[in-house]
């Protein structure tokens, strides 16, 4: 679902703002379900009104309830199941958010099965099982089974999804449109039994309704299995689940991915970081990121009784001090109890608040993915010669502390693919770049132009880091750039959450970090370029030598081989910057003068270290097993290499300089 | 920076080159005699032999030929060459190609030496030019590359154009008062009809003997018509002299021949050549030799020269008509002034108001204008009344 990601959501601002939800369970469903209905059916009965003139009393037989399942049961394009592409890549996402998030939370390195298997035309089924900690039993019904369950509710913290209604609105979704229900095989541990439940979802009640429900064996030990099946349509290439997992694996390298489309090829995603994220904390919020309406609503909500207790127990860097202060200028002080504090009071507080002076938030609940993980992240998705990362240090917008990080991949196999990854060599001119774009770690595939990052990649004059670029368009170049921003809260530009808000604060900071890799990827080009421009030389050279050994044997007595052989080797001594690339016994890469790695969070890799071009054809053997067979060698001889990169892209900066 | 280099392939001479290596920096007072063409040719490609093989970076010293690298001697009054030399390096991404075309150029010299034969500069261009093997490549792309290259070459060997066995085309003629002997046929130059003496592009002294002389002096012309104006008048056999031409710019040729009749036979040269910048110039070129070819000054400048004409006083002197004034445009002032500027004509005065007085008057006039009185005024009238008048001669 589309809006689970990260930071605010529509249904936060639709439901929860207006609403009071706790995070107990059962409870908290109920109420707002129940406001969300008043509304709906305050509108369905004005309707009716209009066609045939009604008393109070027949309206009020019409006047029920409805749940937020049916609601959204009737509404699905809200929760990104409009059409059937969407819906597939929706329910992807869904489900490998929460397992990886599931992962993370319980500490281990998440290892992602993802199966979309074609049944019919038009009708999917999506496997997708993870090593997380597994659900305990009670727990598996309401998780999968109810709308707005969940553990994530509405809170600032940096995190993948926020409500708890994706992947049980994916579960919906497949029961709506094929009567089938979810299954789910969850199992905490080895020893542990296997519990697997099939669910559907009473919509009318908003309740999980189990239609089966043993013990199974399996041969893992520890995880979560989901099976949906769905209507939906499988599509290659741009926005599509082969994109999203791509770019996924890239955003979380200590993730190891394996996926499996329709058309059996089996793609593989190593996890090549030793690290998992970071933990986030939950911060407060800063007045100056809250609205009055969300102002009111937690006076309301708060547990503290007095006035200057609030300020300073609610919010982050409102110290008691301030806190008086603020009470002291809106006309109150703080010990005035809150009940007694009236709608204008509280307009009045917020306006003092926007005007004081406050300490930034900090910035210990964001964990960026990490110049270093970048790298490998890129290395694992993108093949590519050169590579280069930056994290911008923590920045603040409207009270929000957010995190900027760039990273560049460059030549190599990126000039002969396009922007698919398919093979199109044909098309002479050089692709156009390409821009991934992440929030949170989550992967934005739609509405590209309309994000802040996107904008600020065309407005970036990349002519000056060597990349040719026509007015306002993205540049011509085998390019990809990477932006992730990571923050408490991101400000989507809709509530479909596909791109990011177009902040001045936001967009300084993605601009600061695109020229500092600019300026290394410029760097490099520049040697790039100097060096084939030694070895055109060499080539004049070569080209002359021969005359000039023939205009010398006409003129005196020389041994022509002896001459064309000295004279050879001084062309070569002459032009010695083209053999940066080489070293003693021929080997490419190796002594490299003024070499590229010593550029901070930069990888290059030398032609032999580059994937061969022939690697995406492997997927494309009809025979499954021995396809897959070849792969795995493939891959494992890739994994020993990449993690000799990985070890060198150390934050030290030393990056394959020697290498016999 | 060239000299260190010659110097140190000098000393390591190897045991299998016989003749010494010349491609030297003696600059030599043109001893014509000195050492044989054949002997430098060899000389430069072993230079470059044994660069190759003692690890050096082959590289031929040319002199510049520059404004920047000549100066005027005032005592032998012509142009010098100065030593400055520019180095053209085989390893230097700009100077390749034309390092291959100098070696290119060089050994076809030789060939033609060894075979006693002699091309033309066009020649030389097409027994040079073919396809670089492997390439789509052409070692000359055009005759504007080989000529230039030709030259090169005379410079750095100090060799002569004919030493090299390479003339150009002729250009330029003579009639007159003269008898000598070219290639073996003896010419009497009072016989040659309309036409004259196309003198060749080489007339050293084994080529062409002078017999007997009657001239006075010798009135060299600026262009072909002007030149059988007077032909036609026989103004030579009334005034006892010779008469050349150059075709504008003389060439190499016809300032030896020059040269030579000064020289030899003790002949004043006089020269009538249009009112303009180039006219100037062209004077110039005959009395002090040309930047270009500065290192054949010493063989070609005839500092005794003297300009008779057309001056830009002339237009009150003869009182002209407006109908003989062509309009000067920016090119010839800026021109007039670059000659103002050159060494050999500052300091004399009479050239600054000549010269000043051709800008003052704002135009230029050509020695056919003067035949807008009549035709033949400038050999009846003109002419003669200029000879009289040595004093208002321009030096």
């Amino acid at each position: 679902m589309e809006d689970q990601r990260a930071g605010g959501a529509c249904l936060d601002s639709d439901i929860t703002a207006q609403t009071d939800i706790q995070l107990q369970p059962q409870t908290s469903i109920s109420s707002s379900v129940e406001t969300l209905t008043r509304i709906k059916a305050g509108k369905v009965s004005k309707k009716k009104s209009r066609t045939s003139r009604a008393s109070a009393e027949t309206m009020a037989k019409q006047q029920r309830e409805i749940s937020i399942s049916e609601f959204f049961a009737r509404n699905r394009h809200l929760l990104g199941f409009d059409n059937k592409r969407k819906a597939l890549l929706t329910s992807v996402k869904e489900a490998v958010d929460n397992a990886l998030d599931a992962c993370e939370e319980g500490g281990v390195f998440p290892e992602i099965y993802l199966e979309i298997k074609q049944l019919a035309e038009d009708r999917f089924r999506m496997i997708c099982r993870d090593n997380g900690p597994g659900i305990v039993k009670a727990q598996i019904p309401n998780i999968f089974g109810k709308l707005l369950y969940g553990s994530k509710f509405h809170r600032l913290k940096m995190s993948r999804g926020q409500q708890g209604i994706g992947i049980s609105a994916a579960g919906m979704y497949g029961l709506i449109t094929t009567g089938k229900p979810v299954s789910i095989i969850s199992r905490t541990g080895k020893g542990k039994p296997a519990h697997h439940y099939k669910l559907a979802i009473d919509t009318k009640k908003n309740k999980p309704d189990i239609i089966a429900d043993k013990t199974v064996d399996v041969p893992w030990d520890r995880g979560t299995e989901i099976e949906i099946e769905m209507v939906a349509s499988y599509n290659k290439g741009r926005q599509s689940v082969a994109e999203y997992i791509e770019l996924t694996a890239i955003a979380n390298p200590h993730t190891t991915i394996v996926f499996k489309g329709p058309d059996k090829k089996v793609v593989e995603y190593l996890r090549n970081v030793d690290e998992l994220p970071e933990q986030t904390e939950e911060i407060k919020p800063h007045p100056h990121g809250v609205e009055l309406g969300i102002l009111m609503k937690m006076v309301k909500e708060t547990s503290a009784k007095q006035l200057g207790a609030f300020l300073s127990g609610e919010f982050s860097r409102v110290s008691p001090k301030i806190a008086k202060e603020v009470c002291a200028k809106s006309g109150l002080t703080q010990r005035t109890w809150l009940q007694s504090v009236g709608p204008s009071d509280i307009e009045k507080i917020y306006n003092v608040l926007q005007e004081t002076k406050l300490r930034a938030p900090s910035t210990n609940c964001l964990a960026p993915i990490g110049a270093e993980a970048i790298l490998n992240g890129l290395l694992k998705g993108i093949k590519a010669e050169f590579y280069t990362a930056s994290t911008r240090p923590p920045a603040v917008y409207r009270g929000n502390p957010f995190q900027i990080e760039v990273g560049m991949a460059f030549g190599g196999q990126l000039g002969s693919l396009d922007n698919n990854g398919n093979g199109d060599e044909k098309s002479k001119q050089p692709p156009t770049a390409r821009v991934i774009r992440f929030a949170n770690r989550v992967p934005l595939l739609y509405q590209q132009s309309g994000c802040c990052t996107f904008k600020s990649v065309v407005d970036t004059k990349w002519n000056n880091y060597g990349l040719s670029q026509s007015r306002s368009s993205l540049p011509q170049a085998p390019f990809v750039v990477l932006i992730h921003m990571a923050s408490v809260w991101v400000p989507f530009t809709s509530e479909s959450k596909e791109a990011i808000a177009d902040y001045d604060e936001i967009r300084k900071e993605i601009k600061l970090g695109l020229s500092e890799c600019g300026r290394r990827l410029g760097t490099y080009i520049r040697r790039k370029k100097k060096r084939s421009h030694f070895a055109q030389r060499r080539d004049v050279f070569h080209r002359y030598i021969h005359e000039i050994v023939e205009s010398c044997r006409a003129m005196t007595v020389c041994n022509k081989d002896d001459l064309r052989n000295a004279l050879s080797d001084l062309a070569a001594r002459a032009t010695e910057a083209a053999d940066m690339e080489f070293d003693d016994h021929g080997k490419i890469i190796a002594k490299r003068k003024g070499s590229d790695s010593e550029m901070d969070n930069t990888i290059v890799l030398g032609e032999s270290e580059q994937a061969p071009p022939g690697q995406m054809e492997l997927f494309a053997g009809d025979d499954e097993s021995v396809t897959e067979r070849k792969v795995r060698a493939k891959k494992s001889k890739k994994k020993s290499k990449k993690s000799k990169g990985a070890k060198n892209a150390k934050p030290t900066g030393k990056k394959k300089k020697k290498r016999k | 920076m060239a000299k260190k280099k010659t110097k140190k392939s000098t000393a390591k001479k190897k045991s299998a080159s016989k003749s010494p290596k010349t491609v030297t920096k003696k600059r030599s007072k043109r001893g014509s005699n000195g050492v044989k063409t054949t002997a430098k040719l060899e000389g430069l490609a072993e230079s470059v032999v044994e660069n190759a093989f003692g690890r050096r970076e082959p590289a031929i010293d040319i002199p510049i030929r520059a404004l920047s690298n000549v100066s005027f001697n005032p005592k032998t009054r012509y142009i010098e060459m100065g030593d400055r030399c520019q180095q053209r390096a085989l390893f230097n991404y700009g100077q390749a190609k034309r390092f291959m075309q100098t070696l290119l150029v060089a050994s076809k010299c030789k060939e033609l030496v060894d075979a006693d034969k002699t091309a033309s500069i066009r020649q030389i261009y097409y027994l040079a030019k073919h396809t670089i093997k492997g390439t789509k490549e052409k070692t000359f792309d055009s005759q504007d590359e080989s000529d230039p290259v030709i030259e090169d070459l005379e410079v750095a060997l100090e060799a002569l154009r004919e030493e090299l066995h390479v003339f150009a085309g002729s250009k330029g003629a003579l009639i007159g008062e003269l008898t000598f002997v070219d290639s073996g046929d003896t010419i009497d130059a009072t016989k040659l009809g309309s036409g004259g003496y196309a003198i060749p592009s080489i007339v050293e002294p084994n080529v062409i003997q002078f017999k007997k002389c009657k001239a006075k002096y010798v009135l060299h012309v600026e262009k072909d018509t002007v030149w059988r104006r007077f032909v036609e008048d026989r103004f030579w056999e009334k005034h006892r002299c010779i008469l050349t031409h150059g075709g504008g710019q003389p060439s190499r040729g016809v300032r030896r021949m020059l040269y030579r009749l000064h020289d030899e036979l003790k002949l004043p040269v006089v020269c009538l050549l249009d009112n303009d910048p180039w006219g100037y110039y062209i004077y110039s070129v005959i009395k002090q030799g040309s930047i270009n070819l500065a290192f054949e000054s010493s063989r070609m400048a005839v500092p005794n020269a003297r300009f008779i004409g057309v001056s830009s006083f002339d237009y009150d002197r003869f009182d002209l008509t407006d109908d003989v004034k062509i309009e000067l445009d920016g090119n010839d002032i800026k021109r007039a002034k670059q000659i103002l500027n050159y060494p050999w004509f500052a300091g004399k005065k009479a050239w600054e108001k000549e010269i000043k007085r051709m800008v003052k008057n704002g135009f230029k006039m050509e020695v056919e204008a003067l035949c807008s009185k009549n035709l033949t005024f400038v050999t009846e009238e003109y002419t003669p009344q200029r000879l009289k008048q040595p004093k208002s001669w321009l030096d």
